[in-house]
């Protein structure tokens, strides 16, 4: 079911919430976060669609923020779906006119729930500074997305000079299956690794963390190459042993080569957005290996604009 | 020796304590399970295993080897295999991953004590080993009844498969029941000692893997707010309950003979009341634990009448949940003059100075009201009260309950004002709920306890020692009611027999409506 409130205030939308949970007798309030969600009426049906998909595992309170025409008067139109109707939590659109916008801070701050962490999370471009974002300020991690920038590499590049803990970017959390299976392949005695490689889209930034967490990681020299994607499409161990090469052309299945093993064949998709967004709800903690990275990262490509 | 706990031999300079998105993952090995063809196997490992697979949590080199009596060839056992995957699996069923691990499935078709079968089974794990890169890593599955155990061992150790070289490593796994007193658990752990050592033997307790009985530690450790009250000092008693609204159906030939308490109470009844009793563990690793639980088993106290302070009975028919059901007697494969009982509860005291004094009553039956599993701790009433008589009739005992299944979840139950002019205090519960949200992303039971064989991560498997203190507590039990002729009948679909109810009633308390 969801509730209609046009024209409304953040106390009408509150007494509309603690209603509700009266109605279905007063059970307790089972929600571990808010996920503030910061979008525009083009990006919000999936936004929110996939939000609902990770609120399955962490039960939440959605707050999607979608800006309108900034010269109308300043209103708010709510929309609150119930529990129980797209998840175990409740979502609420606001959509917000006029002069309001510039104020999403104001409208969501009655609207939390107590308590309990809030997340932020931008599906469309990010703020470059997210800490200082009126929505980011509030919030205890703040979930951005380069890849939808114009240039993704500039613009997480951009983000990571303005860095604070709590800070992090789903171009990293699409990294983790390919992270996990190279750590895997390495828990296998191996010989010393020498020198990696890292091929994918040009302007992806994960390829770029990937070569900067190997670099980071194994004190190596790291190459990144280019090829037509879907994404990220292999990467290679040189150690003094032999090669570990994964490849994945197709964007679902990696045959994964070692030099002292057979060729296996596994399993590693893209990962859909409410699989990123769940993982990153699931500590809501700094990533101090995200920021090691991404500050290596950007180490790595000042010093490759660095004239020879 | 100690295993490492990761397989690598080198700490993997690509994994660190401060990365904690990648998963822990299994090494390189194979799984052979004996037993493939049984409902277990059907309905709960193979989608577990599919599961895992699912949730990239199984290497590139993992292999699975299906080991029966039956005429099946390799893709026989896959086609199988994917059934039960389909039917059963909690993830939704991707082709590429079935693929995956597909592409590790093997079959060996042969009898137990067949010689010729197991030299099979050792020349497909080895192929495995060069196809695959499983590395010689062998987990066996044993999901058989007990009395197989010594057969398979046997052949394990015949076949060279027992013996580890190098960095490899051999497990086995085995399911309960673990004997069925306490000489002959000792006597299976004998047959399986001779031939593995005891850290390779992984005692599967499926109740251990679920999550809700491994938040009882979460929720006694991690918080302050429940530790102080945890001891004698406001507990007034622990209500340890495991009721099914199900008959004996097809188990009867396993279970006549056996009982309620052999079944349940040795095992799920007692790890849960060590759960709940234990102190503290120094630290969170398997010895740790396993020690605080056996301090607390071993500190666990029979009461000196055991016909007062034990009760069983036997459902007889009647209307259950709208259905007529037969009575024990008449279940098929039942003798008619069977003394087995289907409903056990018991008194039971640990003598610590947190404990003393305080009985902790544990009861589990079939065909009962519903099916529940349940630890409740229930406080003493508030000594003084300032309300009168009157005013607070309708208030109980304080509670605690930690919902096991289904329902997952806490429960605390308070008093409270009733809204109104006159000063009344009537119970009202507070509630957490994992609810359909958090359970439906979480592992199943089995799904934890296979990955913790393959890595290798023992907390959540009980020791030998474990099993025989388990065993030292129901013995006289059992003994006493040998003695003591045939069990109560008690309706199907009621709370279990009279004596049930006077076990608490004696003692001015009463058993909770779960």
């Amino acid at each position: 079911m969801t509730l209609y409130l046009p024209r409304t205030t953040t106390s009408e939308i509150t007494e509309a919430l603690t209603a509700e949970r009266h109605s279905i007798g007063g059970g307790a309030l089972n929600m571990v976060l808010t996920l503030i969600v910061v979008t525009d009426e083009a990006d919000h049906y999936d936004a929110v669609r996939a939000a609902t998909e990770a609120g399955r595992e962490h039960p939440s309170r959605i707050l999607a923020l979608i800006r309108r025409d900034p010269g109308a008067e300043p209103s708010i139109d709510a929309e609150i779906r119930r529990p129980g109707t797209s998840g175990p939590g409740e979502a609420v659109l606001l959509r917000l006119y006029g002069p309001l916008g510039d104020h999403p801070g104001a409208v969501v701050t009655p609207l939390l729930v107590p308590d309990t962490p809030v997340v932020a999370w931008w599906p469309g471009v990010g703020p470059q500074h997210p800490a200082a974002d009126p929505v980011g300020r509030l919030a205890h991690r703040r979930i951005t997305d380069a890849l939808r920038a114009p240039d993704p590499v500039a613009d997480l590049l951009g983000r990571i000079r303005n860095y604070e803990p709590g800070d992090t970017d789903l171009t990293w959390t699409r990294l983790t299956p390919w992270r996990s299976l190279l750590a895997s392949t390495m828990d296998q005695p191996s010989g010393w690794v020498e020198a990696a490689e890292v091929t994918g889209e040009p302007d992806y930034p994960s390829a770029d963390l990937l070569a900067a967490w190997l670099s980071d990681q194994l004190q190596v020299r790291v190459e990144r190459h280019t090829s037509d994607g879907p994404g990220i499409t292999g990467a290679r161990l040189i150690t003094e042993q032999g090669d570990i090469t994964l490849q994945r052309q197709d964007g679902r299945v990696a045959t994964l080569s070692r030099f002292d093993q057979p060729v296996q064949t596994v399993a590693l998709s893209r990962r859909r957005a409410p699989d990123s967004l769940a993982e990153e709800l699931r500590r809501l903690d700094a990533d101090e290996i995200y920021e090691r990275t991404a500050k290596h990262m950007a180490a790595l490509a000042d010093r490759s604009e660095e004239p020879v | 020796m100690k295993e490492p706990v990761m397989p690598g031999a080198i700490p993997n300079p690509l994994r660190s304590e401060l990365d904690r998105r990648l998963p822990r993952i299994a090494g390189p090995s194979v799984l052979v399970l004996f037993g493939v063809t049984g409902d277990l196997a059907r309905k709960k490992l193979l989608p577990a295993i599919y599961d895992l697979a699912n949730r990239g949590m199984l290497p590139p080199g993992f292999g699975l080897v299906g080991f029966a009596r039956r005429e099946w060839e390799h893709q026989d056992f896959a086609a199988e295999a994917q059934q039960a995957v389909r039917e059963n699996a909690r993830t939704p069923f991707r082709e590429d991953v079935w693929k995956q691990l597909s592409e590790g499935l093997r079959f060996v078709a042969g009898e137990l004590h067949d010689d010729a079968a197991f030299d099979e089974l050792a020349r497909t794990v080895r192929e495995l080993d060069a196809d695959r890169g499983t590395g010689g890593n062998y987990a066996f599955y044993l999901s058989l009844p007990p009395k197989l155990f010594p057969t398979v061992v046997k052949q394990l150790k015949r076949s060279n498969l027992a013996e580890s070289e190098g960095a490899a490593w051999r497990r086995v796994v085995i399911e309960k029941p673990f004997g069925h007193d306490l000489q002959s658990a000792r006597e299976l752990n004998a047959v399986v000692d001779d031939v593995f050592p005891p850290h390779s033997v992984f005692r599967i307790d499926h109740y251990l893997g679920k999550e809700t009985v491994q938040n009882i530690m979460a929720l006694r450790f991690a918080n302050t707010l429940f530790e102080p009250l945890w001891n004698r000092n406001y507990v007034d008693h622990v209500q340890i309950t495991m009721a099914e609204d199900i008959g004996v159906g097809g188990r009867a030939g396993y279970y006549d003979g056996i009982g309620a308490a052999r079944d349940v109470i040795q095992n799920h009844l007692l790890q849960l009341l060590a759960l709940v009793a234990m102190e503290e563990p120094v630290t969170f690793s398997a010895d740790a634990i396993r020690a605080e639980k056996e301090k607390v088993l071993s500190a666990v106290e029979l009461p000196d009448d055991l016909a007062a302070g034990t009760a069983r009975g036997q459902y007889a028919e009647g209307w259950q949940g709208g259905e007529y059901v037969p009575g024990y007697l008449q279940e098929e494969g039942i003798p008619d003059d069977s003394a087995t009982e289907t409903y056990a509860a018991m008194k039971l005291g640990v003598s610590s100075r947190r404990w003393a004094g305080v009985p902790f009553y544990l009861r589990t039956g079939k065909r009962l009201g519903r099916r529940v599993t349940e630890v409740a701790l229930v406080f003493q009433r508030a000594p003084h009260q300032v309300f009168s008589s009157v005013d607070v009739e309708d208030l109980g005992q304080n509670a605690l309950v930690l919902r096991i299944q289904p329902d997952e979840g806490v429960t605390v139950r308070f008093g409270s004002k009733v809204p109104g002019a006159s000063m009344e205090v009537r119970d009202v519960t507070m509630d957490f709920a994992y609810g359909q949200s958090f359970t439906e992303a979480s592992p199943e039971a089995y799904e934890r306890l296979i990955l913790d064989v393959l890595i290798g991560d023992p907390p959540l498997f009980p020791r030998q020692e474990e099993v025989e203190l388990s065993w030292r507590i129901l013995d006289p039990v059992e003994e006493f009611w040998a003695k003591a002729g045939r069990p109560e009948q008690y309706e199907a679909g009621t709370w279990g027999p009279a004596s049930g109810h006077d076990l608490l009633s004696r003692d001015g308390r009463q058993w909770r409506r779960p």
